[in-house]
This record gives structure tokens, sequence and C-alpha cells, in this order.
């Protein structure tokens, strides 16, 4: 049949659609290859860092090595060679980091215009405040001023380090330990940039703020670092998203992302991951092993993760939340799409601790080719935790007859009156469906956009309007010539 | 309009529809009856382009095109509309996103600019107050928790609001009360007009009363077995379809 023909077009396209797959010609600054501690010495010579820092990353590397890489997930890919990656890579211009928009390297600026991200604060992104990391370093922070005068400090973690130490150095590695796993462990040793916030007590931060990521150089690793601080009855609403070029090698991120959340306190924390996912035959693509953890430390406390995860040829990703403060509320809301060879494991960590605690579970995972696509969730009461509850709902959607879903909850529960529900379907696009959307005039991708977007509608309503509308257009991207 | 030849359609290699014809002037509305499993939804899908259902034989020409050579919704572009014997449900997304999506798809194909958003709303009130549905349906999802009765007003909502130049409607009136039939009959009756075409596809009389034919054909076996004017179809609701020589178990 002629659509038959055509979709196998529209697939063979699919590996070459990833419109963020250019690269940048620009001078870079880069450590030599591989780990050892010189290696850490000149990350942290280059950060101009304090010496407690340098040491907390030595230590970091120590245990690091004698690590191994987790095995539990489920996940197939040839395991990276550590001595093959470059750790830090900066554009030469950052070197005296540009103090106004006006200072960035203009090679720099048309890559993220490119992107869709226009650092000129009235443009585009008006009303949303940007810190943009490429590579290891941050390259510029939009709108610091009108932040400043709330008191809410917006900047590069390596800022952080130098001007911000008291805070740093009471809450880094607070949430996630430096030895918390492999990947965070190694993260803790060489990671380069990332973004600190820190919000103070009473104060709703007047708009977004984001961080979009760029991986740019072959070869290099991201380690970003993120430490958000949420004083006592203070709102924040944070944004995250990546792109990275297409590579025929597989590149490594593995980011570490630290939430406290003190008294009466609100964090709501979404990503849009975009990372090069490979091409059709599972060529390249992004590694992407991620620790995300928030601890809900004051009364009443409230995390809300919101990740749509299109991008990576591996995805290890399970952002978390250590309800502590009684009354305190996580929330995790997650799209996972894997298409061709894409493999994603991800999920969530609820921890109960406090009294009254309560999380909301809601995971989309949408596999289409040979992908397969894992929720792998934790909800665990501890025994002290009194009158807690849980809901979680597990939804897959299988488009073809080659990919996989998995779902593998576990639960633990050490105080009888927890509530824990748990509920998991399955199901695929059916060809009635898809008939009655091209019947109405729409066409095959369309049709799979639509239908997708539906499935995933309670994790949408969740993004900020600024970025829903971006992550709509993804998910539709991301399935192209997925249906025969 | 619509020039069906010696058309056969296999499903799963399963011969369904053996040699039929069919041919459907402007202007005019047909209603197909015929027994349980004949082959009348099949003829549908075939019209419409529906994966699965391989014409093995014959041709179909609309307005003088071939669309056998087109795609489902390229179909729908050239304005033919199914409404479904069973209309399918679509959870999460709105019956409004669903039509704003199907219209301007449509007008899309067709080389026009996507139709704003206030005529759209504009639209859709009046043909959900002409069609009696209440307009909370919809903001609901597309058919999911609709009744069987709803379902079926909903495809003449559908039908209303694209504006097709020649609809199918499979059993439309099954499912319907008393009073959501005269509804969905004025329905279809709006939508006759000299530049187009109706084919209904319907087991009861009652609906041809309302909606009166100007041929009945009988549909037997993948065949078009008898032809006739809206005579036929009350000769068939008094003496079945024995009289034609079909047996009703063996369609
Ligand atoms: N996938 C399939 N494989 C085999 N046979 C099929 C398949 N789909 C439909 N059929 C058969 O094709 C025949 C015609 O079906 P169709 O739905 O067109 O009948 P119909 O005339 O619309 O019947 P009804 O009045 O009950 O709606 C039936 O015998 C049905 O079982
Ligand atoms: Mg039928």
């Amino acid at each position: 049949m002629v659509s038959t023909q055509e979709t196998r077009q529209t697939v063979e396209k699919v590996g070459s659609d990833y419109k963020y797959g250019f690269i940048t010609d620009i001078e870079m600054v880069k450590a030599p290859k591989g780990l050892n501690e010189d290696v850490i010495r000149f990350i942290s010579a280059k950060k101009q860092e304090p010496e407690w820092l340098l040491d907390w990353r030595l230590k970091a590397y120590r245990k690091w090595i004698k690590m191994e890489e987790p095995e539990w997930a489920l996940l197939k890919y040839k395991k990276p060679d550590f001595q093959e990656i470059y750790y830090y890579a900066a554009p030469k211009s950052a070197d005296d980091r540009p103090k106004s928009l006006d200072e960035v390297d203009p090679e720099l600026l048309r890559t993220y215009e490119k992107l869709g991200i226009s650092l000129q604060e009235q443009e585009v992104l008006a009303g949303v405040a940007v810190d943009v990391v490429f590579d290891s370093v941050s390259v510029a922070t939009t709108f610091r001023k009108t932040l400043k005068e709330k008191g809410v400090i917006f900047c590069s973690i390596s800022e952080a380090a130098r001007d911000y130490p008291d805070l740093m150095r009471k809450y880094l590695g607070s949430v996630v330990p430096a030895a918390d796993n492999f990947y965070a462990a190694l993260n803790s040793a060489v990671f380069t940039d990332g973004t600190f916030v820190y919000i103070p007590k009473g104060v709703r931060c007047p708009m977004e703020l984001s961080t979009y990521f760029r991986i740019n150089e072959a070869n290099t690793g991201q380690f970003e670092r993120t430490l958000i601080i949420a004083d006592d009855e203070s709102y924040v609403s944070y944004l995250e998203g990546c792109t990275a070029p297409m590579r025929d090698e597989n590149q490594l991120h593995a980011a570490v992302v630290e939430i406290i959340v003190l008294e009466e306190a609100e964090v709501k924390y979404s990503t849009v991951q975009n990372w090069y996912p490979g091409d059709k035959d599972g060529k390249g693509g992004i590694y992407n092993f991620v620790t995300k953890r928030a601890a809900c430390r004051g009364t009443n406390s409230k995390v809300s993760w919101t990740q749509v995860e299109t991008g990576s040829a591996i995805t290890w990703k399970y952002p978390s939340c250590i309800l502590q403060g009684d009354g305190s509320i996580g929330e995790f809301y997650s799209v996972a799409i894997t298409n061709n060879f894409q493999q994603a494991d991800t999920g969530t960590k609820m921890i109960h601790i406090g009294k009254n605690t309560s999380s909301t579970i809601i995971s989309k995972g949408i596999s289409a080719g040979k992908a397969q696509n894992t929720y792998r969730g934790l909800v665990r009461v501890l025994p002290n935790a009194e009158n807690t509850r849980n809901f979680t709902q597990c939804d897959s959607l299988l488009i073809g007859d080659e990919c996989g879903a998995h779902t593998v909850p576990y639960i633990e529960t050490k105080n009888p009156t927890a509530q824990v529900e748990h509920e998991a379907t399955t199901s695929k696009i059916s060809e009635e469906q898809l008939f009655y959307c091209l019947q109405r005039g729409l066409d095959v991708e369309e049709s799979v956009s639509l239908i997708v977007n539906g499935f995933c509608k309670e994790v949408m309503q969740q993004l900020p309007m600024e970025f829903a509308v971006e992550a709509q257009k993804l998910l539709g991207i991301s399935l192209e010539g997925s249906v025969g | 309009m619509l020039e069906i030849k010696n058309l056969h359609v296999e499903v799963d290699g399963q011969k369904i529809l053996k040699g039929l014809n069919l041919k459907i002037n402007a202007g005019e509305v047909h209603a197909i009856m015929g027994p349980n499993g004949a082959g009348k939804s099949t003829l549908s899908y075939a019209i419409c382009g529906k994966e699965g259902y391989e014409i093995t034989e014959g041709s179909i020409f609309f307005k003088g095109k071939n669309i056998l050579e087109l795609e489902a919704n390229e179909r729908a572009g050239e304005g033919i509309f199914l409404g479904f014997q069973y209309p399918v449900e679509i959870p999460g997304v709105s019956n409004m996103n669903f039509l704003k999506a199907a219209i301007n798809s449509i007008r899309k194909y067709r080389g026009e600019d996507e139709m704003a958003a206030v005529d759209f709303l504009k639209l859709i009130r009046a043909k959900a107050a002409e069609l009696e549905m209440d307009p909370e349906m919809l903001k609901r999802a597309v058919n999911v928790g609709f009744s069987g009765g709803e379902k079926k007003r909903n495809e003449m909502v559908q039908m209303a609001m694209l504006d097709p130049i020649f609809s199918v409607l499979d059993e439309t009136d099954s499912g319907l009360d008393i009073d959501a039939l005269r509804i969905v009959a004025d329905g279809i009756n709006k939508m006759r007009s000299p530049e187009k075409a109706i084919l209904v596809i319907t087991h009861y009389q009652r609906l041809l009363d309302y909606v009166v034919p100007d041929f009945v054909h009988v549909l037997s076996n993948g065949k078009i077995v008898k032809s006739g004017d809206k005579e036929l179809a009350h000769q068939l609701e008094k003496e079945g379809y024995a009289v034609l020589g079909i047996d009703e178990n063996a369609a």
C-alpha cells in the first residue's frame, strides 16, 4: 500500500530529523583527556574554587574509583570508557566570564538563537530568567538584577562556590551525598557547571527560572550540578531544557540535582530533556545518567517534579522526594518516550518519613520502534510516618510490535496506617483510533501526536505554559515515522 | 460523484466484497440495507481507505479522481466523511481540540489557511446547538464515556463541522432514542444539497421515514443484489430479506 511505503521513507528520515543536531564551531579550552586527580585539580583551579571544594571533589573521586557501575537497570549499552572522555571543555572566551550579554561570543548567541532560545532579555522568553550552560561552563545568566532586588540568587554553581560559600558548604551534597551512587560520585568529583538558586524566606520568585544545557564538544562529558534551596515559605518554578549535536559516538551526561525545600516552601521543577537520541540504527546518542533528589525538610513543604523525556540513547533517572517534614508533599509527573533503539529506565522514589506526608506518581511511558521503556519506582513508608498516602499510576503505550514497556514498582510500608495505591495499564495505539483520526483528515504523524498527547495529558498539564507548547510538539517529532 | 465498479475487497485474506457496483450522483441520497455481515461496513471502509482493506479488483472514482491512490486522510481532504458504526474513543483529547485539528488538517490539504479560533468557537457552538448537544460535551474527551446515542450524535456534530461533500453514515440511527433520531435525521437532511451526496447504511425503515432516499440497495454476500426506490425499503420492512431469496443467517 502507498502508506506503508511512505511511512518507511519517513522512518528512514527520522534519524536525520533531530533539528538540534548542529555543531557550533568555537574555540575551546579543554582539560587533558581522561580522569585522575590532576584533572580534578585542573577543573577546580579553572573555576577558582575554594580549598574545601577541591577536597570535597577529591574525596568523591577516591570513593568513585572503588565503586562499580550499577547493572540493575533494564538497560543494555556499552559501558563508557572513562579515560576516553574530556571532563572539561569551555569556550575560550568564557575564560573571563562575560558581565553582560554584549560580551558573550556572538557565535554562542547564534547557537542559542538556533535552538530557539534568545538570550536577549526582552525577546521570546520574556519573563523567564535563563542560565545557559555550554559544555562545562555557564555562559550567561539573564535577569539577575530583577531577581537580586527580591533577594533571589540565580547564578552558576561555580560563582556560588566563590560568592556564597556558606550556603554552598551547608547544602552541597546534603541531599545527594558525594558517594550516593556511581554516577553521583563521578559527578561530585568532576562537576563543571550548573545552576545555583536560593529563594529567601517568604519570597515568591517573580519569574520562572530556567537553565538551558547544551553539549557541543565531541568526546566531552557534561557533568552539571544544580542546587536549589527554597527557604521557609518561598516558592519557585524552575525549568530545565537540554539538547546536543548529532554525533556517531555516545556521549556521557551525568548530572546531579539537589533541592532543599524548607518549612511551607514549594519548588516546582520541570524538565524537557531532548538530548540527541542516536540515529535510527541506534548509533550515537547521549547516555543520560542523572541523580535528582529533593528533600522536603520542613512542615508542609512541597516538591513537584515534572519531566518530559524524549531524547538520549539511554536514560537512567529517578527524581526522588524525601518527605521528611510532617505534612510534606511529593509529586512526580513523567512522560518518557523512546523510539528506534532508545532505552529508558526511569521513575521515582518517594520516601515517607514525616507524618501525614503524601505523594503522587503519574508516569506515562511511550515506546515505539525497537525501544525499551521501564518505569521503576519505589514508595517507602518508614515506621514513624503515620497516615501517609501514595497514589501511583503507571500507563504504558506501545506503538508497534517490536518495542517493550515494563513496570517495576517497589512498595515497602513499615507503618500500618499508610494508604498506598498502585494502578498500571498497558495499551496500544489501535488501528481503529488511527483510522478514526485519518478519516477526519489528520495525517499519520498528526494522528499519533494527537493520540499520544491525549495519553500524556495529565502530565503535560503540569508543565508551565512556556514549556507546554514546545513539549507537545516534541512528542510528535520524537515519534515521527513510528507508525507503519 | 461516486462511481464504484466491480469492487472486490479482502480482509485478512477473506473475500468480503465480490464485485460491487454503485453509482451515486450529486444531489442524491442512497440507502444501503442488508443482513448482518453482508459487507456494508466493509464498503464504507473501502471507500474511506482503511488500512487492511485490500482492493483486489475494481475501482472507486470520486469526482473523477481515482481515490484508491489516496491515503485515508487525503480522501477526507477531498470531502469524504464516514459516520462510524462504532465511534472510537480517544482518551485525553477533547472533542474541541480533535475537531480543530481535523478542520485545520483538511484546510491545509486544500491549501487554505487555518480557521481563526473565534470563528471555530462560533461554528462549533452553533452546530452543537443545532444537534442539541450539551456544549459541556465538547470539552470532554472524544467519545470517552459517551453513551451509544451520544456517540452517534457526536458523529453528526463532526459531520456538520467538517461539512463534507459526500457522507457515508454507517448505522447512525442505531441506538438512538426517538427524539434523538429526529434530531439526527434533521442534521442529515441539512446536508442534502444539489452539490452533495449521502449514503446511509441502515437496518430500519424508521430513519428512511425522515431521510427519504432517492435509491435503496440491498447488499448481500458482498454484492448489491437489488436496487429500487424508497418503496423497496418498505417492502423489506414488511417481508424481510427472504422475499429476495436471501437467507438472513447466511450473509
Ligand atoms: N478482519 C477480518 N477477518 C475476517 N473476516 C472479517 C474481518 N473483518 C470483517 N470480517 C467479516 O466481513 C464480513 C462483513 O463485515 P461488515 O462489518 O462489513 O458487515 P456489515 O454488513 O456491516 O454487518 P452489520 O450489519 O452487522 O454491521 C463479516 O462476515 C465479518 O465477519
Ligand atoms: Mg456494519
